[in-house]
């Protein structure tokens, strides 16, 4: 029920921002996430983005994955 | 028919489109040409053999990143006529124009439809031209027809295929509907993508001339590459098995479509065409194809297979999943 | 593209099957709730490649399946006045009502109009200001906040409604076990849901029902991992919310866009295609806001609906039946010619089954 797609923050003016993803850009509201940066990924749904995404976790995340890869 | 009424799935190439052509116009016209149900209708006359198809053109926006009606008219009709392995040669053009219109835009698309007539070397001998009341018609709508000689030992059709058949795509998908898509209100991103749309007779031309034995050509236009491939396995009675990872499709297409929510799979070409060949002939034809300015990226995307009688893609985890034909239109979603 | 090729590696996924197959031990059956993880399930074979105790179970998390008919009616009702542009988001247009969908009403006539975001209807209304413009809103918590910001911004626009058919994800797993049809061992909690309400939303399940849950993102990598904790937490015996989506979740989840939705919606009793009613899941325009509310300001009769006999999207919903179960499912109900809204939603299970082979599969 939700498709949401990482997209680069790449300006913003107001609430509303320019993202990016593959190089193709779009408008977003960020009136859900008042805290994004320019240079933040955010998640875009329905116009909207709905999440700054966290580099830590998901740099965290792919550590996890790669260890389970590991594990014979 | 399922419904009283026509629907806009009815137009769009899927499996509303069959549906028409089926319980409709089969039944009323039915003779062993139309029954081919080939993108166009090869004629014999004493030695002679005559290709003649017709498109009917009603895009919107009429302009849009790298052409625009005109220059796809002539396209869209030169390629059916180089499917079935043709030399075009002579469109009529018919136009159906709203009250209205800018002369300067209508300049445009002339101007447009005679460049790309000159590169595919056809010369639009006939034509005809209405004007609707404003509000009748959307801007402009072309018609355009087309006929082209086939070559002696030319034998391309889509019931062709046989298991063990190699299947390849000239290009990467997706960028003409994408393209159009990004024009598109309501929609509006900005991709750095510019339609596909181009006449591949040249193309065509080129692999007939390292191989007399090519079985099927056809260029997916509505419904994208996943309806054709299932258009041709049924025309065939055969399956076909294609690789996910050797789809070309570059970034911008893929990211637009997750943006939207699209299958690339399904969106229009109007430059790319499939090409159903021998195994042996696959390496040499491929070579040639990647030589021509619109086969640069061509690739082996898959085989012909006996059964089951379905198309199926292997995934990046090296399982199998079914591809239909496309259902309804594609619509961009939040789910 | 970043954030999306890193969590598709085929090799990582491979060793992580491998990993699952050498972990799990008993027969477990796990619910992914979310429409969305259905078809990501499919599309990416995973659904092919699970060892064979591990059955996956669809949950009622699309939110065109459990649309009643009657919302899709009262849409068309108000589509058909003149003064009428109805939006709706690109999922709904082809769903059969009782008697009709808003397809065949726009071939009818009906100015209806798909659009991608809120925003973009709120768009047409400041452009037709001679038009009322409603948006048809469905979806989860995923979709609602953006909604409400869309209700947030019309300050000056009087010519613009939401017929709310908005619901909400955890009454509906809470009922599902209260009702207790289907044995679910695990739940796959769906991702974006959670990137707005947060793991707290869920705790209850563990606590009050012993179900493990973990929220899950979308690509097969987060899938896998997802499967895999739920394995670990069923034979640890120590059921607990965990999140897998970290770089999107947060506990507390997105406290901006629930301030957002509070402020603009409360929450209300309301009908689920399948599950009938579920008490406190859906979600209706506060009074502050009722200028926008189309159910205030239109005032539509629809006929008690008619929803198809033999049509098993209820059952399927609830996870108690199969699409391959259903008399209907790929003869006369295909995603072409659907009889129910599970055939014709892109993330219907139905549909997922009939486009991806589920009838050639042994799940």
């Amino acid at each position: 029920m939700c498709l949401a797609v990482p997209t680069k923050i790449i300006s913003i003016e107001n609430d509303m921002a320019q993202v990016e993803i593959g190089g193709v850009t779009r408008k977003a509201s960020i009136q859900l996430v008042p805290e994004a940066r320019v240079g933040d990924y955010i998640l875009l749904h329905a116009g909207f983005a709905i999440e700054v995404l966290n580099e830590e976790e998901a740099l965290e995340t792919l550590e996890i994955l790669e260890q389970i890869g590991e594990t014979p | 028919m399922k419904n009283d009424k026509i629907l806009l799935s009815h137009g769009s190439g899927g499996k509303a489109s069959h549906e028409l052509i089926n319980d409709l116009f089969l039944p009323a016209f039915s003779n062993p040409i139309l029954d081919q149900l080939n993108d166009q209708a090869v004629l014999q006359f004493g030695d002679v053999r005559i290709a003649y198809t017709t498109d009917s053109y009603i895009i919107d926006p009429i302009f849009f990143p790298g052409g625009d009606i005109g220059k796809l008219a002539v396209c869209g009709t030169v390629n059916d006529l180089a499917m079935c392995g043709a030399r075009p040669l002579y469109l009529s053009t018919g136009f159906i124009i709203e009250e209205g219109l800018s002369i300067d835009d209508l300049q445009k698309i002339i101007s447009s439809m005679q460049k790309t007539a000159d590169e595919a070397g056809v010369k639009i001998v006939t034509g005809d031209t209405k004007v609707a009341n404003k509000g009748h018609v959307d801007k402009i709508f072309i018609n355009t027809s087309g006929i082209g000689i086939v070559g002696n030992n030319v034998n391309i059709s889509g019931s062709n295929a046989k298991e063990g058949d190699i299947v390849i795509v000239s290009g990467t998908i997706g960028n003409h509907g994408i393209s159009v898509l990004s024009k598109r209100e309501g929609l509006e991103f900005d991709a750095p993508i510019v339609s596909d749309c181009a006449p591949l007779n040249s193309l065509v031309m080129d692999m007939l001339s390292v191989s007399k034995n090519i079985k099927c050509l056809r260029d997916p236009t509505r419904g994208g590459l996943a309806t054709t491939l299932n258009e041709l396995a049924m025309q065939s009675n055969v399956g076909i098995m294609i690789d996910e990872a050797n789809i070309p499709i570059n970034d911008a297409v893929r990211g637009a479509c997750e943006l939207l929510g699209y299958d690339p799979l399904y969106v229009a070409n109007e430059g790319v065409l499939v090409s159903i060949v021998p195994a042996d002939e696959a390496p040499n034809i491929l070579a040639k194809m990647i030589e021509n300015k619109y086969g640069q990226d061509a690739q082996i995307i898959g085989e012909v297979i006996a059964e089951p009688k379905k198309v199926l893609l292997k995934t990046a985890l090296s399982t199998t999943r079914i591809v239909d034909m496309l259902a309804g239109e594609l619509l961009p979603r939040i789910c | 593209m970043k954030h999306l090729d890193e969590y598709r590696n085929p090799e990582l996924a491979k060793k992580i099957i491998s990993s699952i197959k050498a972990e799990s031990d008993q027969e477990m059956r796990l619910m992914e709730v979310c429409g969305t993880h259905t078809v990501a399930i499919f599309r990416s074979g995973i659904k092919n490649i699970l060892p064979d105790n591990i059955s996956l179970i669809s949950g009622p998390g699309c939110p065109v399946c459990v649309t009643p008919n009657q919302e899709i009616d009262m849409a068309i009702e108000i589509a058909k006045s003149d003064d009428v542009i109805l939006t709706t988001f690109g999922d709904m247009i082809r769903v059969p009502g009782s008697f009709s969908s808003l397809e065949k009403e726009r071939a009818n006539g009906a100015d209806i109009r798909v659009i991608y975001s809120s925003l973009d209807a709120l768009n047409i209304a400041r452009q037709n200001p001679d038009k009322k413009v409603v948006l048809l809103g469905i979806g989860f918590e995923t979709t609602s906040p953006t909604i409400a910001g869309a209700i947030l911004s019309a300050k000056n626009v009087n010519n613009f409604f939401v017929l709310s058919s908005h619901k909400l994800i955890p009454p509906a797993m809470k009922m599902l076990l209260e009702v207790g049809e289907v044995k679910i061992d695990g739940f796959i909690c769906p991702g974006h849901v959670s990137t707005i309400i947060g793991s707290k939303a869920y705790e209850f399940i563990p606590q009050e029902y012993g179900v493990p849950c973990v929220i899950a993102g979308f690509e097969p990598l987060d899938i896998l991992q997802s499967i895999l904790m739920l394995i670990k937490q069923i034979k640890e015996g120590n059921p607990r919310v965990e999140i897998g989506y970290k770089r999107a979740v947060r506990p507390e989840g997105n406290t901006t866009a629930l301030n957002i939705l509070n402020e603009v919606f409360e929450v209300c009793d309301t009908r689920w295609r399948g599950l009938g009613v579920v008490p406190l899941s859906g979600l209706a325009i506060s009074d502050k806001y009722s200028q926008y509310d189309a159910r205030k300001i239109f005032d539509v009769k629809v006929e008690s609906e008619n929803e198809p006999k033999g049509c098993l999207c209820g059952e399927v919903l609830r996870g108690i039946k199969i699409p391959l179960e259903c008399n209907f499912f790929a003869k006369s109900c295909t995603p072409d010619n659907p009889i129910g809204p599970c055939m014709v939603s892109s993330e219907g299970t139905c549909s997922a089954y009939f486009k991806y082979g589920g009838d050639r599969l042994e799940c």
